[in-house]
């Protein structure tokens, strides 16, 4: 249980208290690689602060905290206590995991760990080198600290919602939280950071990770036009997100398919792909379009022009045949489709099948990487609450089983 | 010392691993630019300073921190200049063609007979041993692969899927990269060797689109995409409205505790809105009622239901009455998560993110440019843009006298 040892990460140990998608998520990767991450629960609330723990989607017939479909996929190969901060047996218990990690990690509201006496100095205190990495919206300091996120607020705040949309539309923005899992990835680059900052020096720190922050820095190029020349990304009909944003290219687009929702996404760079394209077309309107200025200058009827053509085709079909000009394109799959139908997925091993105690098999997202000499495993579903007290109090911090069952008859576990 | 201090990387320059780089660069690492004899092709995209061509911003926005140089790798004297970089980097970092480096004598098992703790990482559309990723591809198209923008849109579904803007399945690729760098560094601090590390972009996206995966993987259910919000299983309520001022908002989780309907009933009485609110009654049971709310109980019970509806009907009223900015500082102000919806400029120049020093400056042309800043804050191991974007070949002769 405590990691295996040809894994890249065997030997850290993180306490951890991370949840939702923009905490678990990074914690998901450590553990992956072999971490031993400890996820601390409130036995009071049932670990519900986390509110994917008990939330649908579930497996047929399944229901209730330990069968969240989600948090399933968030938490593979993590170890689970319950800890009742409110009693001071709780606290000490804490100090005793926080003196055997490595870190301690969290994405409560700003302050939390703070007021439950845990702040940084007090985790200093406990174990001078530790590294704390907390991941909130805003961060912990400046005029919206205490202001509360979630991924869709964070996309808004930092124009990654209004940038994705089409003009004289409202924003679509992203249809899921891009800022949970890309907030989570910042997470894990901070806790592997510090943790190779110790590696080196010796030497612990507070990494305060604002999400919100992370999410600013992925639309540079245009901040730097905003910075250098003066020119917003607002305009009064709004952006086009299907089109090329920075580096010239037309067509560039999703267009329509046969069948119900069919699409399939087509981008020409230079006029080899447009001449390729239009022998494939073979129609006049394509002589129109012969150089990149005409058909960047022409967006709107080419587009139309190629919307008409493609209606007409199977995306699939028309996928493999653009492809064997070959020009970039590709239907825009649907998950049954990219999970099942696309063999590229299954074949690079990225949906593993996993044993969660309460609801049996279940497949959950991998990781799209592997490396030669320590790669990644995931082996078990989420903890159950509390599955893995008993387990940790006895074996990391030596008490009895004796001791661990008094101390759940007096509420602490 | 700091995190990254000292570890080279080599980046065989391409625009799908330059933020990978700058990543690692902007941390610390002596991140080396190779380019070919006629430069990087992103030198050439837009936007460009002061319409210049020569002064790509979007080449030195991905390429701060990093020295560049020149290798001819299909010359000879190339091949050699490479082998002895490679011999001295701890990085490889490159997103060539499946058989390219081999071809040249200077893929991983050569170079790792001279180096074993190499840490190569090879970025491809859709990993190595994967044909398909020799194919043309833009950001677009392996958007539309890795399954975002099936989830993005409108509720009107004869509008097209929408793709993020902003070359997110490059992130998103660097993004993955970037991570495997940290943990086998990680690894190789603790004993390990070096290794070989396959990233594909398209898996990457295949597990960066939330429940769209995992509802099909558990339940056997697909989302569908919505105007604005989470794509869903099953129709979801709006979550986007314009404001006074034609922008718009994220108006996120609608009121669920006491203290929230009291405050919101406070706000819309300093507004002067209260009378136009019939439910506002409905509010003030929100303000006065014991204990948590069952939500379990919204659309069974009438009172609940009337309640959580009065605190959705109050939201909607103060955006058509006030600009996006002040709904959401209001908002806030009343505990709930709610967001404005800035363009980039204005999330930039927000007076939040300057007070945090998000906006640093680089040097460049004469000038004193201003910058996105870091992404997270690291007190011992600080986040710095150490030198702005390199000319071509800025660094060839000192990189290459460092290596005699």
């Amino acid at each position: 249980m405590s990691g295996n040892a040809d894994q890249a990460l065997a030997g850290f140990r993180i306490c951890d208290f991370t949840g939702q998608l923009a905490g678990a998520g990074a914690t998901k990767w450590l553990a992956a690689f072999g971490a031993e991450v400890i996820r601390i629960e409130d036995p009071v609330r049932q670990g519900r602060w986390d509110i994917l723990r008990g939330m649908e989607p579930f497996k047929p017939g399944q229901r209730g905290l330990d069968h969240g479909g989600g948090f399933n996929n968030h938490n593979t190969d993590k170890l689970g206590i319950t800890l009742n901060l409110r009693t001071a047996r709780g606290k000490e218990i804490l100090a005793e995991l926080v003196k055997i990690s490595d870190a301690v990690t969290e994405n409560f509201a700003a302050g939390v760990l703070e007021k439950w006496g845990f702040g940084y100095d007090a985790l200093k205190a406990i174990k001078p080198d530790i590294v704390y990495v907390s991941n909130c919206g805003f961060g912990h300091t400046g005029p919206y600290h205490e202001y509360k996120t979630w991924g869709p607020i964070v996309q808004a705040v930092s124009g990654l919602t209004y940038t994705s949309g089409l003009p004289g539309q409202p924003p679509a923005g992203w249809g899921y939280s891009y800022m949970d899992h890309t907030g989570g990835y910042y997470m894990a680059m901070a806790i592997m950071l510090a943790l190779l900052h110790r590696q080196r020096t010796g030497e612990g720190q507070w990494v305060d990770l604002a999400c919100t922050e992370a999410a600013v820095t992925l639309n540079g190029p245009a901040l730097l036009d905003w910075t250098v020349n003066d020119t917003p990304v607002r305009t009064d009909d709004g952006p086009n997100a299907n089109r090329s944003q920075y580096v010239p290219m037309a067509p560039h687009g999703i267009y329509p398919c046969t069948g119900e929702d069919n699409w399939i996404a087509i981008s020409c760079r230079d006029d080899r792909d447009w001449a390729l394209l239009a022998a494939a077309i073979k129609a006049d309107w394509c002589a129109e379009f012969t150089d990149q200025d005409a058909r960047l200058a022409g967006q709107d009827a080419l587009d139309e022009a190629l919307g008409a053509w493609t209606r007409g085709f199977d995306k699939f079909a028309l996928e493999a045949e653009l492809r064997s000009l070959p020009i970039p394109a590709a239907a825009v799959q649907k998950p049954k489709e990219r999970i099942e139908r696309d063999a590229s997925t299954a074949e690079f091993g990225l949906w593993p099948k996993v044993e969660q105690t309460a609801m049996g098999e279940v497949v959950v997202d991998g990781l799209p990487v592997h490396f030669s000499a320590a790669d990644w495993k995931m082996e078990r579903g989420a903890p159950c609450l509390s599955e893995h007290t008993e387990d940790v109090l006895t074996r990391l911090l030596g008490f009895s089983s004796g001791e661990v069952a008094s101390l759940r008859e007096e509420g602490v576990i | 010392m700091t995190a990254l201090q000292g570890i080279r990387v080599v980046e065989l320059a391409n625009e799908r691993i330059s933020w990978a780089g700058k990543l690692l660069g902007d941390m610390g690492a002596d991140v080396i630019l190779v380019e070919p004899p006629g430069g990087d092709i992103s030198r050439t995209y837009p936007p460009f300073a002061d319409g210049d061509p020569n002064r790509s911003l979007y080449f030195r926005h991905y390429n701060t921190s990093k020295r560049g140089m020149v290798i001819d790798l299909d010359s000879a004297a190339g091949q050699t200049q490479f082998k002895r970089l490679a011999g001295s980097a701890d990085v490889l970092l490159e997103a060539e063609p499946i058989e390219r480096l081999s071809q040249l004598g200077l893929d991983y098992d050569t170079l790792c007979r001279a180096n074993p703790a190499l840490i190569h990482v090879a970025v491809t559309p859709y990993g190595r041993a994967n044909p398909l990723s020799d194919l043309p591809a833009t950001d677009l198209t392996l958007m539309a692969a890795g399954g975002p923008p099936w989830s993005c849109g409108y509720d009107d579904h004869t509008l097209p899927p929408v793709r993020g803007w902003g070359q997110q399945a490059y992130h998103t690729g660097s993004h993955y990269a970037y991570l495997s760098i940290l943990t086998a560094l990680l690894h190789r601090g603790n004993g390990g060797s070096g290794q070989f590390i396959d990233v594909s972009i398209t898996a990457a996206l295949n597990v960066t689109t939330e429940a769209a995966s995992y509802a099909w993987l558990v339940a056997g259910a697909e989302v569908q995409r919505q105007t604005g919000r989470h794509a869903a299983t099953q129709p979801t309520g709006e979550t986007q409205m314009r404001c006074a001022d034609g922008r718009y908002v994220n108006t996120g989780v609608p009121p669920r505790f006491p203290e929230e309907f009291g405050r919101l009933l406070s706000w819309l009485r300093e507004l002067d809105l209260e009378a136009q609110l019939p439910e506002a009654v409905f509010l003030e049971m929100g303000a006065n009622w014991e204990g948590p709310f069952d939500l379990s109980l919204i659309g069974s019970d009438d009172t609940i239901t009337a309640i959580f509806s009065a605190g959705r009907e109050a939201l909607k009223l103060i955006a058509v009455s006030v600009p996006a900015y002040d709904f959401f500082i209001g908002c806030q102000n009343a505990g709930l998560a709610v967001g404005a919806i800035n363009s980039p400029e204005e999330a930039f120049e927000d007076p939040h993110f300057k007070a945090r020093g998000f906006q640093v400056t680089v040097a460049e042309d004469g000038q004193s440019v201003r910058y996105p800043g870091a992404p997270y804050q690291l007190p011992a191991s600080p986040w710095q843009i150490s030198r702005a974007a390199p000319a071509l070949g800025e660094h060839t002769d000192q990189v290459l006298a460092e290596l005699s």
